[in-house]
């Protein structure tokens, strides 16, 4: 069955990129433009893994991890964070909300399906 | 339809021939966009009196030649058989007035005879040559020549 | 990835950049306006850091570079390290100007010398560099990622690796189930690695009485034989590292690190939650922070304490959510023809309904009138799609000042308002121009030096103001400063000794200020070189009549100057007055018109041979025959039988139009005469009325400048101004 990436990017440039990386590697794509829009989708669709940036306006990544491991639909949806910070104070802000783990951008494509597939089912 | 010249010529091509005053003209029917009746126009100030005005073509301003004007035989008094050409050059659209279509002929560009050599303005300025069909004779205009002189000519 | 789609991602970023550009830019002014609430500046922070990241993916380094030495300097404002001061943000906004060129560069595929904006970049850096402390050569974390889209997983070099044995512990503990790993996943990613053995270790579930649903009770042991290096066995384990006691031995040899950093940074969470900055630090420093201190964990905090709020803000804000589709602009524009016609075919079908008297069935006329009422909301929204904000323009002006700024030495602060006032796209691009030469004309010609500002009395920073607002359907712009205002002996003498009016004129302050507009008028001389450019006021005017609309200035000495213009909101249609002359329908532009008169006898009077003026309240003006003008009819239309609209042209000037009469007001549809056959003197263009046929539109300023003689030949006679 052809899995759902969730991807949460207030950069088009961005949310481009990860919806043709995925797309060719054969996964179904849905796509927020931040935290709150990401929220919204949830209620219709239900990723088998979520993607996010944690710089948006409106409601940061941070605010959508918390948000998501806090409804008990999706408190156990792989999360990964997108940063350009390899900050380990970011990611573990990032795990102290609920990620499960990070892509360091600018990512290679075959980078961000690896880890995907690392914590897809 | 009337089949001129050898039909066996590839380079067969169509024109539309057309009557101004007692005289006999044709076009490319290339150059040919539609054919449609006379509508009043409305003058335009300081046009060469050849340009009758515009039309609304579609939306699109239209002007128009008067075809017996420009070639300096005289005022055409539109009737009901009066006719617009709408052709195009280049990117110009233009609506030629002529008294009638006559003809839609078939012919190549081989049995196009020269421009006989007389001594009138209108043969050298506007005619390219001349095909005899049937007794008659039909000028080929070249287009270029009748479109209007746009403003930046006339000041 | 295809090379076409990398492409289209490569349009998309740069056109995102523009409007990240926009963002950070409007974000900066308004810091620099002492708005710097944590909202304003993460917005400029997020458009930099935006910028950054798009530019990572597409290796542009010089843009990279820059964008992260500007990121920085903005994380230190937003985590209150660096004070917001004026002389920092003019840095910043010089920044931001260096931004926008290098996106221009790079989108251009230029390249921009470094040492053109290194000072700058400098300045920038400086911000973020403490007192005393060594300067370190910044080196940017981004690894230089190739984006191979096209290519399929790069295989490893076949060469015969040596197989390692590995032995690996893995106890999960219970937060690495909460944060949506899974220990199967990982063992399954470490299978594939090479030949794994698996074993579980449950003597630690507890029995069922005492289980926690959420804990983890199970140790994994696995036995791995791979080619793999060490690093990708641990790479398995990226997620998972502060969730889990991970050892790893390889052939042997105890790997002991992990569990270390295991343990630190499982202590770093804590103090992060915590708030105890110390810890942390260590940890981010060492790793990407090299010359800053605390920072990372400021910002932490300060996040921590915007996420509730937005989080309850959540549901309100989603409502707003508007999405878009971006269209090209031909589509748009072939739709507003289209639209434009059935405009005509409507009108044209109501007034053949009419003729036909149909006027007995109330159905059609009903129908009729719902239909026009439609076609008119559709012409609307089809003419809304291409209406622009004003902002992008406004902040082009501003940069200009900020530059006129530097090289004048002068000091002058530009506001703007209204910025969100749309107007039709090309009234946009085409008021870039004009208006950036009147925001240099103000800050040249019309602010003083601070030196000169003291001396009057006034503070030493000059004021330019920049706003548009909408007022009865046109928009209208003004610039004004603060400044000197007009030196009107000054313009008086230079346009007398340029022989622009004579040395015993009589002349108004507005006459005199209007003379600026004069062609052949340049203050080039008067002060510096900056505004001119080859460039006169007479130029701005005659676009903005271009663009069908008027300007007008006004000065007090010692106050400022205000100049003040009025434009379409859409080059496609125009309210017009319909009049007849000589049997034909002729449209004015009702912008041109001041009043409409019933000349009375004895208001005509003849002056030399043929040219007449009409006397209004107590003063002359040109009056000009429409019809003959046009070439309608021979002899002058009788005044007493005709209608007299007093017209107003760009510069001022006033003069009658005589017609012969008035039919109604209404919004035409502009036809361009130009496109099948040219220009035609005295008209600015063509619509089409209610019956199909062509109308002209009258152009006022060409009608009564005189330049129609010169264009047509001389054989018309009519009044000139004076």
């Amino acid at each position: 069955m052809m899995q759902t990436i969730l991807t949460v990017d207030d950069s088009r440039t961005m949310r481009d990129m990860l919806k043709m990386a995925l797309a060719e590697a054969g996964f179904n794509v849905v796509q927020a433009v931040d935290g709150v829009h990401g929220l919204e989708v949830l209620q219709t669709s239900m990723p088998d893994v979520i993607v996010t940036d944690i710089n948006m306006p409106k409601m940061d990544g941070f605010g959508l991890i918390e948000a998501v491991r806090k409804d008990s639909r999706y408190r156990r949806v792989p999360i990964l964070v997108l940063t350009t910070e390899s900050d380990a104070a970011k990611k573990a802000r990032a795990k102290e909300a609920g990620a499960t783990g990070w892509i360091v951008k600018p990512f290679e494509p075959t980078k961000l399906i690896a880890a995907i597939r690392r914590v897809a089912a | 339809m009337q089949e001129v010249g050898s039909s066996a010529n590839s380079a067969n091509r169509e024109f539309v021939a057309f009557r101004v005053g007692a005289q006999e003209f044709c076009i490319d029917i290339m150059g040919v966009r539609e054919i449609r009746g006379w509508t009043p126009a409305t003058p335009l100030p300081h046009a060469p009196a050849y340009v009758r005005g515009v039309i609304n073509l579609r939306g699109a301003v239209l002007p128009i030649v008067d075809l017996a004007m420009r070639f300096g035989i005289g005022l055409t008094e539109p009737t009901a058989r009066s006719v617009i050409i709408v052709v195009q050059v280049y990117q110009q659209v233009v609506g030629l007035l002529v008294d009638a279509v006559s003809d839609i002929l078939t012919t190549s560009e081989a049995s196009m005879q020269p421009t006989p050599d007389v001594a009138s303005d209108l043969a050298k300025t506007f005619v390219k040559g001349v095909y005899a069909v049937e007794g008659r004779m039909i000028s080929i205009v070249t287009l270029e020549s009748v479109l209007p002189i746009s403003a930046k000519a006339a000041a | 990835m295809t090379v076409d789609t990398m492409a289209a991602i490569r349009q998309t970023f740069f056109q995102e950049c523009e409007e990240q550009l926009s963002e950070m830019e409007l974000g900066l002014l308004s810091m620099d306006e002492g708005n710097t609430d944590s909202e304003t500046v993460n917005a400029v922070f997020r458009a930099v850091h935006s910028i950054k990241g798009g530019a990572g993916a597409f290796k542009l380094t010089a843009l990279v570079q820059f964008a992260h030495t500007f990121e920085t300097a903005l994380d230190y404002v937003r985590s209150g390290k660096l004070h917001p001061s004026a002389d920092v943000m003019k840095a910043m906004l010089r920044a931001a100007d260096v931004l926008a060129d290098l996106v221009a560069a790079s989108r251009d595929g230029k390249e921009i010398d470094e040492s053109s904006y290194a000072g700058v970049a400098a300045d920038v850096k400086a911000l973020t560099t403490v007192e005393g402390e060594e300067e370190v050569e910044e080196v940017i974390e981004f690894q230089p990622t190739v984006i191979d889209f096209g290519l399929p997983d790069m295989a490893p070099e076949p060469t015969a690796a040596p197989v390692h044995e590995y032995r690996v512990g893995f106890t999960p503990r219970p937060e690495l189930y909460l944060n949506g790993n899974e220990t199967v996943l990982i063992v399954r990613e470490l299978s594939r690695l090479g030949n794994a053995e698996v074993s579980c270790d449950a003597s630690a579930v507890p029995g069922l009485d005492t289980i926690d649903p959420n804990g983890a009770y199970l140790s994994w042991n696995i036995k791995l034989s791979s080619e793999a290096p060490i690093e990708a066995v641990r790479e398995v384990f990226e997620f998972v590292d502060g969730e889990a006691e991970i050892s790893i031995e390889a052939d042997g040899q105890s790997e002991v690190s992990d569990a270390a950093i295991a343990a630190l940074l499982a202590q770093a969470l804590g103090n992060a939650s915590a708030g105890e900055p110390e810890t942390a630090v260590t940890e981010t420093n060492s790793e990407d922070h090299p010359q800053s201190a605390p920072a990372p964990t400021e910002v932490i905090a300060s996040e921590t304490a915007a996420v509730s709020p937005q989080a309850t803000e959540a549901k309100a804000v989603a409502v707003q959510t508007q999405t878009t589709i971006r269209v090209e602009f031909d589509r748009v524009d072939r739709l507003i023809n289209l639209v434009g016609e059935l405009v005509i075919n409507q009108a044209m079908l109501s007034q053949r309904v009419i003729e036909a008297n149909f006027a007995g069935s109330s159905s059609v006329i009903i129908g009729l009138e719902e239909l026009e009422q439609l076609t008119r909301e559709i012409q609307e929204s089809v003419m809304a799609i291409r209406a622009q904000p004003v902002k992008p323009l406004f902040q082009r002006m501003s940069r200009i000042v900020r530059e006129l700024a530097d090289t004048t030495g002068k000091q002058v602060r530009l506001k703007t308002d209204g910025e969100a006032t749309e107007v039709d796209k090309t009234v946009v691009e085409r008021l870039a121009e004009p208006l950036t030469h009147m925001i240099r004309n103000a800050v040249d010609h019309g602010i003083e030096s601070p030196e000169e500002r003291i001396a009057a009395g006034k503070s030493p920073e000059g004021n330019v103001r920049l706003s548009a607002a909408h007022r009865s359907g046109r928009i209208v712009i003004e610039i004004s400063d603060d400044g000197a205002g007009i030196n009107r002996p000054k313009v008086r003498a230079s346009a007398i000794k340029k022989g622009l009016i004579s040395p015993d004129a009589q002349l108004s302050d507005s006459d005199i200020d209007n003379l600026l507009f004069l062609p052949g008028f340049s203050t080039a001389a008067t002060i510096s070189n900056i505004s001119g450019r080859g460039v006169g006021m007479d130029v701005v005017k005659r676009s903005i009549l271009a663009l069908g609309g008027r300007i007008s200035i006004s000065s007090r000495p010692g106050q400022g100057s205000t100049f003040s213009m009025s434009l379409p909101l859409t080059l496609a249609v125009l309210d017009g007055m319909a009049v007849s002359v000589a049997g034909q329908t002729l449209v004015v532009p009702l912008t041109a018109i001041v009043e409409t008169l019933k000349p009375k006898k004895g208001e005509i009077h003849g002056i030399g041979a043929d040219s007449r003026v009409m006397a209004i309240r107590n003063t002359f003006v040109p009056l000009i025959d429409v019809g003959t003008q046009m070439g309608f009819r021979d002899t002058p239309a009788d005044p007493e039988r005709s209608v007299a609209i007093l017209v107003e042209t760009g510069g001022g000037a006033r003069n009658a139009l005589l017609v012969d009469s008035i039919q109604d007001q209404r919004q035409v549809v502009i036809k361009s005469l130009e496109a099948n056959y040219g220009t035609v003197a005295g008209i600015a263009a063509a619509t089409i009325l209610g019956d199909g046929r062509v109308a002209l539109i009258l152009d006022v300023d060409a009608l009564v400048s005189g330049s129609l003689e010169e264009q047509i030949g001389g054989d018309v006679h009519y009044g000139t101004g004076g």
